[in-house]
């Protein structure tokens, strides 16, 4: 019996036509596709984009050189100089990531007293050349002030588990 | 004037080559456009059963990109490995594909509308589909790679087993319909269309194109996870694209085949009023397309057989099968007195 009945199952194609009615059934199904550059997926408040140093709304720059974030970095992608300024408060002279070296671990804006350095939502940022990766502190003084809305925002919505 | 023009393209040697020229190339035109789409076809139906879009940013839709992919293909160094056979490797993509064009002389388009409506169509069609074997053979053996010469072996192996049952439906449905003249067997259908009394048949002989085209499941001599890509690897370019050309357009020439046997060519479903208003080739286009989306909707669903599954598919499977059909159908039509011509 068992055997008339595989016979018949096999000579029937059932496991085929089953398996064809299946895909038949998930060529009409709505497609999981996100449409990449015109479409994007959501990211969460922590997610470790592109790098930024932030200021302050009256427009002083946060960090202080105090070079936790150039201590804990693991890759060493960061060097950070520094001076007293004229008003004799300690602001850095220099402040570089190197960016084919950072790894996007999070550990300097978890370092960052003052919420100074920080990852922002960005990801889109690809070079044609590798120098323009070496980042300098103007690059990431501009990027703060590009992102600031959307970087004070994610601060505010991660504070909670922090 | 114009009547001058007729009379010298029907009856002046020379006017005649012409004429069969406009022919071929009014038919082998579309042809290759129908190629370039059925790439674009399978990647959109893949596509969407794979829960994916697609190709859908050159053009409306994507529409444009064959083209694309054909300008890429065109434009790309021809490679030829230094230990290869300079000559069979050139001609191997050429024979592969003039194949598949040469096919096409025979088959109706619709009542008449043949290049060449010899007597002999379908044997033509079954020693041309046949021959295509050796440009892959050849492929494979002049690259002087392992990979192409297993992909050759594989495919040879593959398309001898599965022409011998295919032989035999082919066989079963010349005994329905008497003739081995395509136009005939079409017109031998204006009753009923052969896949309904033939149905098994019918299965065996899709499944032996799927076979015959290198096709998953039946994609072996290509088996990208094992054998890279078999009997091409050494191929690039206009040569690869040759391959490619080749190969869908014996997946069309497949489907228009078994459209022609089974599913009553250009004739329309019902021999009544809304159906008769659509004219035979647009049927003809439209079985095609039914069945060439069932290459892709299969190639979706199936993983590749394995080598000796593949073969004891075609010799212990279908060809006692189909052997089997042929005496039963050969009876029946011989008690019944149904012998078409006797």
């Amino acid at each position: 019996m068992a055997f008339l009945d595989r016979t018949a199952r096999s000579l029937l194609l059932t496991e085929l036509v089953t398996g064809m009615s299946l895909t038949l059934r998930y060529f009409f199904r709505r497609k999981a596709t996100i449409n990449y550059p015109y479409e994007k997926g959501p990211i969460s408040p922590r997610f470790k984009g592109e790098h930024a140093l932030r200021r302050y709304p009256n427009g002083e720059e946060r960090c202080i050189a105090c070079k936790l974030c150039e201590a804990i970095c693991p890759a060493q992608a960061i060097t950070i100089e520094a001076e007293p300024r004229e008003d004799g408060s300690r602001r850095t002279t220099r402040y570089d990531i190197d960016m084919t070296k950072c790894i996007y671990c999070g550990l300097c804006e978890e370092a960052c007293p003052v919420d100074a350095i920080v990852e922002g939502p960005n990801f889109e940022f690809a070079t044609e050349t590798r120098e323009e990766l070496l980042y300098n502190k103007d690059k990431l003084l501009a990027n703060g002030d590009r992102w600031e809305p959307e970087l004070a925002r994610r601060l505010e919505l991660d504070a909670p588990y922090r | 004037m114009i009547e001058s023009v007729i009379d010298f393209l029907l009856n002046d040697p020379i006017g005649i080559v012409i004429l069969t020229v406009i022919k071929a190339l009014a038919l082998l035109v579309p042809l290759l456009i129908a190629v370039a789409y059925l790439t674009y076809a399978e990647r959109k139906v893949m596509a969407a059963i794979q829960l994916r879009k697609g190709p859908n940013v050159v053009g409306w839709f994507g529409l444009l990109q064959p083209f694309a992919d054909a300008i890429k293909m065109m434009t790309k160094e021809t490679v030829i490995p230094s230990g290869a056979n300079r000559v069979l490797f050139v001609m191997a993509p050429m024979l592969t594909f003039v194949l598949a064009m040469l096919a096409w002389a025979v088959i109706p388009m619709n009542d008449g509308w043949a290049i060449a409506n010899i007597n002999v169509g379908i044997l033509y069609l079954f020693a041309i589909s046949s021959l295509g074997v050796y440009g892959i053979i050849i492929a494979g053996w002049s690259s002087n790679s392992k990979y192409a010469f297993l992909g050759a072996m594989r495919s040879a192996a593959q398309m001898v087993s599965y022409e011998v049952s295919m032989g035999f439906v082919l066989v079963t449905v010349l005994l329905c319909a008497g003739s081995l003249n395509l136009t005939d067997i079409v017109r031998a259908q204006t009753k009923v269309w052969f896949f309904i009394p033939l149905f098994p048949m019918f299965v065996i002989f899709f499944i032996s194109a799927l076979a015959e085209t290198n096709r998953a499941p039946f994609d072996l001599p290509e088996g990208e996870s094992e054998i890279v890509a078999g009997f091409f690897v050494e191929y690039s370019s206009m040569s690869f694209g040759l391959f490619f050309l080749g190969e869908y357009a014996n997946m069309i020439l497949m489907s228009a085949m078994t459209a022609i046997l089974f599913l009553g060519g250009w004739l329309p479903p019902l021999n009544m009023e809304p159906f008769t208003w659509v004219p035979g080739p647009i049927w003809l286009i439209l079985k095609i397309c039914a069945l060439l989306f069932t290459f892709i909707w299969v190639r979706a669903t199936f993983p590749r057989y394995r080598y000796d599954q593949l073969m004891r598919l075609g010799w212990k499977v279908f060809l006692p099968f189909s052997l089997g059909w042929l005496v039963l159908t050969a009876g029946v039509l011989m008690a019944l007195g149904w012998l078409p011509n006797a």
